[in-house]
């Protein structure tokens, strides 16, 4: 039990020292793409540390929801984190928390910033939290759906049962439902996490931003909390895609894995990172309406998911 | 005893004596039914109470579940009851306080009924007793009056659907015992032809889409105690009679019937929760998430006849269960929420969102109270709603092998359909929560809000805390509804675990006490981090809102309801069919000078529209014959009689 908790304490230590560098990295792939210099990877931490460096405020007229916020989302990135087998399967939360519950607790981040942009009452809060609500209720069933394929064979929607699974059968992976499965999964990822064609994450532009306009009102380390916690949700679920369809290298017993199990994360979360990044700037944002299209496509690769695991199976 | 209280105090103490009677009576269903669910079974036989049939009750472990869930509903909005006709707030009249214990009584007497008679008998005191209930302000609104009107036709409906399937059932099984019952051969079509007909009447009690028109009218017409008794505790009896029927009685049955029970739920789920999601009525929106819960357990109830009909018992009992463990989760939410509006209605005088907010500030016992229910309500972890939704989904998921290309289609189907409505839910109680009750008051009712009294209160809270038992543990009631399952459908238990709830045959597992204790501790950690780490930083202090240099913005510039759901009223247009008017009056100098713009939106139920109005139009167009058949004439009367009398011997002649 113990080297299993400490091995998921080093998995969560690892995010979080992870995602600042993801997010620097995608900045910087973006950057020299589209032929600046850019900050470095680093920026992202260099910013976490000036914003707790100063102190945080409360606008007049927020109350708990407001101060709750960022906290219970980080809490919830947290979790996540120790729950889905990255660099290893033995969390003891495992049995606790499947992949059901991990998608339910992305969606309780979601709504306690949602909730606490509503709180501030200001127009930017409810324009970011409505469209961001909106964004979750519709990415839902492709996730779910995805899950299906998942899990129907493995017999288990829990994660590490997934992942043991797929590193015994590996041929698996190369499957007409799996594949599907991976390309629905990575428009959800997309719009989950705000990033292009759903959202920009760059912009404070008021008629495109959707998560920007609900931190609009935080700062000091509320801001640090609330932005910390948005690259962990992006490192973790590429990190979940990577582990879904490429488990390789996670240590399945014990710490004897762990030296080799986080540069392997580490360069999967890489790759990732900068193909999102890279496609990204090839692409323009898609008008709010036109969201809905875009998500009801990655809905029906789910959808051919499920049924191609059973017809072609 | 508490009709007597009710008509003998003064008015002044009539609620009190009222509500204090029908708690009792709930506490009593109570202990009845943990007896019931623990093994302790009963049956009575009342001869004299029922000419030519007698009366029959009996306890089972079925029953039992419904008799707990039922009435710690009505126990809480008794109490909760006695606290909202305080200070003049609710009618003192007699006949409200007098009805309140017997249809508390009516609604714990349904499930324990073992008879046909006794069943309906007590079916029909439920239906005139809430029937009077919804009326109670008609003097005050004439709303009131129509959908008291909606509901006893639709009601009365039911009822007939249910008299003739249970009359063809027991002249089939020649007795009206439920033991005879049971035991009766009945060929296919009969018995196909019993199920549909009892799958209408209970489908209309639930709201059922499309037999859900009145449901959205009639609860929020209701006082808010009673919208809580109805919404919570009345409508779970139409699944208690499917189930009773479906799985007990009728032994299972034909793979259609289920299909259709939940296809008809997924139905009802899908379009009560997105009509919720653009509602602005709060006490509108908590009724269509009644439609939308009812068809989700219908869904399961569904799903669960569906696998035992393809052989996959197990599943079907995680079916099973997940269906009635999520009657009871809706059952403390939605008692939580419709007490939270009828607070929010006292205190305001409003359930318009468009008018509310900044209540967290002025009522924040009802708030947070609130926010309990709304987390239980979209399914999130670690709400409650949530517990029986993964149940939900585990039994759907893992479904698909056992029955064919039928459930191979089907069951994603059916996973989609719960996502999505899991996702709109997320919408409709945000919006309920944040716009209803968190930033600053959009009218003046809000503004002069008060926190409501501490027997309202305590009565919401003891619903939060049953929310919580239900959240975090949810394994109790695993080994609670075990027997009630396996009665049912014939497999042992299929729930088990300590704090973990593991289901056998499926490697998946869950521990809501888990999730909530890590993330309790991932805060305690950030709060310990950002002390350690921001040690020297200067202390946190007030600002005035971001408002772009352009000077403080004022609570009309707030996102309203309307606003928060537009985008999702968009995505669904083609199914909404909403209604927009916008009126342009030009100055007289130019047309290009607007000197007034109005904006109409409106959201009509689009069933009802296209079912009920043509059904309406008609019944109209048969009226006005009336007339014309009976216009006064002796002689025209006699030929009526005369034409009768000869139709009749002539049918006798032929058939003889």
């Amino acid at each position: 039990v113990t080297a299993a908790t400490l091995a998921t304490v080093v998995q969560v230590l690892t995010v979080i020292g992870v995602a600042p560098l993801l997010t620097g990295l995608m900045r910087q792939t973006r950057a020299r793409m589209e032929g600046r210099a850019g900050a470095g990877i680093g920026q992202p931490w260099r910013d976490l540390r000036k914003l707790v460096r100063r102190p945080a405020v409360t606008p007049v007229g927020t109350g708990w929801p407001f101060r709750l916020a960022p906290l219970a989302l980080t809490a919830t990135s947290l979790v996540i984190a120790a729950v889905i087998p990255l660099i290893t399967t033995r969390s003891p939360l495992d049995h606790g928390a499947d992949l059901f519950a991990v998608v339910g607790l992305l969606a309780f981040g979601t709504v306690t910033l949602a909730l606490a942009a509503l709180d501030t009452g200001t127009a930017f809060g409810g324009m970011g939290s409505s469209r961001a609500i909106t964004v979750l209720a519709l990415v839902e069933p492709s996730i779910l759906v995805a899950v299906f394929a998942l899990s129907a064979r493995v017999g288990s929607t829990n994660l590490a049962a997934i992942v043991t699974t797929t590193l015994q059968h590996p041929l698996r992976v190369m499957s007409p439902a799996s594949l599907l499965a991976a390309a629905a999964l990575v428009v959800v990822i997309v719009a989950e996490c705000g990033r292009l064609p759903v959202d920009n994450p760059s912009t404070h532009l008021e008629l495109t931003m959707i998560h920007e306009a609900m931190t609009l009102e935080y700062s000091g380390a509320d801001l640090a909390l609330v932005e910390l916690s948005a690259m962990m949700r992006l490192t973790v679920l590429l990190g979940l895609l990577a582990s879904l369809f490429a488990p390789w290298g996670i240590a399945t017993a014990g710490l004897a894995g762990l030296p080799l199990a986080v540069p392997v994360l580490l360069s999967k979360l890489a790759l990732l990172g900068g193909g999102l990044a890279a496609i990204e700037v090839l692409l323009a944002k898609l008008r709010l309406f036109r969201v809905p299209e875009l998500l009801a496509g990655s809905f029906v690769l789910a959808l051919l998911a499920v049924t191609s695991s059973y017809f072609l199976a | 005893m508490g009709v007597l209280a009710a008509v003998s105090v003064p008015p002044r103490l009539r609620a009190t004596a009222a509500g204090t009677a029908t708690a009792v009576v709930g506490v009593a269903g109570l202990v009845a039914g943990v007896a019931a669910v623990t093994g302790t079974v009963w049956r009575v036989r009342i001869g004299w109470l029922l000419p030519l049939s007698g009366a029959e009750f009996a306890v089972d472990p079925l029953a039992g579940w419904f008799l707990v869930v039922t009435s710690v509903v009505v126990a809480v909005t008794a109490v909760y009851g006695i606290g909202y006709a305080g200070d003049g707030h609710a009618s003192t009249r007699r006949p409200t306080w007098v009805l309140l214990p017997v249809f508390g009584f009516a609604l714990l007497l349904v499930p324990v009924a073992a008879s046909v008679g006794t069943l309906l008998l007590c079916w029909e005191l439920m239906a005139i007793t809430s029937l009077l209930l919804i009326v109670t302000e008609h003097a005050a609104r004439a709303a009131v009056t129509r959908a008291g009107l909606w509901y006893a036709v639709m009601t009365q409906g039911g009822f007939l659907a249910l008299l003739i399937g249970f009359s063809v059932y027991a002249a089939g099984a020649g007795g009206q015992t439920f033991t005879a019952l049971r035991a009766a051969h009945l060929s296919p079509a009969v018995r196909g032809l019993v199920f549909l007909l009892i799958l209408a009447g209970c489908g209309s009690k639930s709201g059922l889409v499309p037999l859900h028109a009145w449901l959205p009218k009639a609860h929020p017409q209701a006082p808010s105690p009673i919208s809580a008794m109805l919404s919570a505790g009345m409508v779970n009896l139409g699944v208690y009679l499917v189930v009773r029927v479906g799985f007990d009685l009728l032994h299972g049955g034909a793979r259609w019937w289920w299909l259709l029970t939940l296809a008809l739920g997924a139905l009802s789920a899908l379009y009560g929760i997105i009509q919720a999601a653009v509602a602005t009525d709060l006490k509108v929106l908590l009724a269509y998430s009644t439609v939308e819960n009812m068809g989700l357990i219908f869904l399961g109830v569904g799903a669960a006849g569906v696998l035992r009909a393809s052989g996959a018992d197990a599943l079907a009992g995680v079916a099973l269960a997940a269906a009635l463990l999520h009657m009871a989760n809706h059952a403390g939410f939605k008692t939580l929420l419709f007490t939270g509006a009828g607070s929010v209605l006292r205190a305001t005088g409003s359930r318009d969102l468009d008018a509310l907010g900044g209540l967290r500030t002025r009522m924040p016992a009802t708030t947070a109270l609130f926010a309990v229910g709304a987390l239980g309500a979209a399914a999130l972890p670690p709400g409650n709603g949530f517990v029986s939704e993964w149940l939900l989904l585990q039994a759907l998921v893992h479904a698909a092998p056992s029955g064919g290309i039928v459930t191979t289609v089907a069951m994603p189907l059916a996973v989609a359909v719960v996502a999505l409505t899991a996702g709109l839910a997320v919408v409709t109680f945000v919006k309920a929560l944040g716009v209803g009750f968190f930033a600053r008051p959009r009218g003046p009712g809000a503004d002069a809000a008060r926190e409501s009294p501490p027997l309202m209160l305590t009565a919401m809270a003891i619903a939060a805390a049953g929310c919580a038992v239900l959240a975090l543990d949810p394994t109790l009631f695993g080994q609670v509804l075990s027997p009630v399952v396996t009665a049912l459908i014939g497999t042992p238990a299929p729930i088990g675990g300590g704090v973990m709830l593991r289901l056998n045959h499926i490697g998946s597992s869950l521990s809501p006490l888990w999730i909530a204790a890590a993330l309790t501790g991932g805060v305690l950690v950030t709060v310990m981090v950002i002390r350690v780490v921001g040690a020297g930083v200067a202390r946190r202090r007030d600002v005035a809102l971001c408002d772009c240099g352009a000077g403080a913005p004022t609570a009309r510039m707030q996102y309203t309801a309307t606003s928060f759901a537009e985008p999702v009223q968009r995505v669904f247009d083609d199914v909404l069919a909403p209604r927009t008017d916008i009126a342009v009056t030009p100055r007289s100098e130019s047309r290009y000078i607007i000197e007034k713009l109005t904006y109409q939106r409106e959201v009509p139920d689009r069933i009802e529209h296209h079912l009920y109005q043509p059904l309406i139009h008609g019944y109209h167009r048969l009226g006005r014959l009336a007339p014309w058949l009976g216009n006064g004439s002796v002689h025209r009367y006699l030929a009526y009689g005369f034409t009768g009398l000869i139709t009749l011997l002539t049918v006798l002649a032929v058939l003889r």
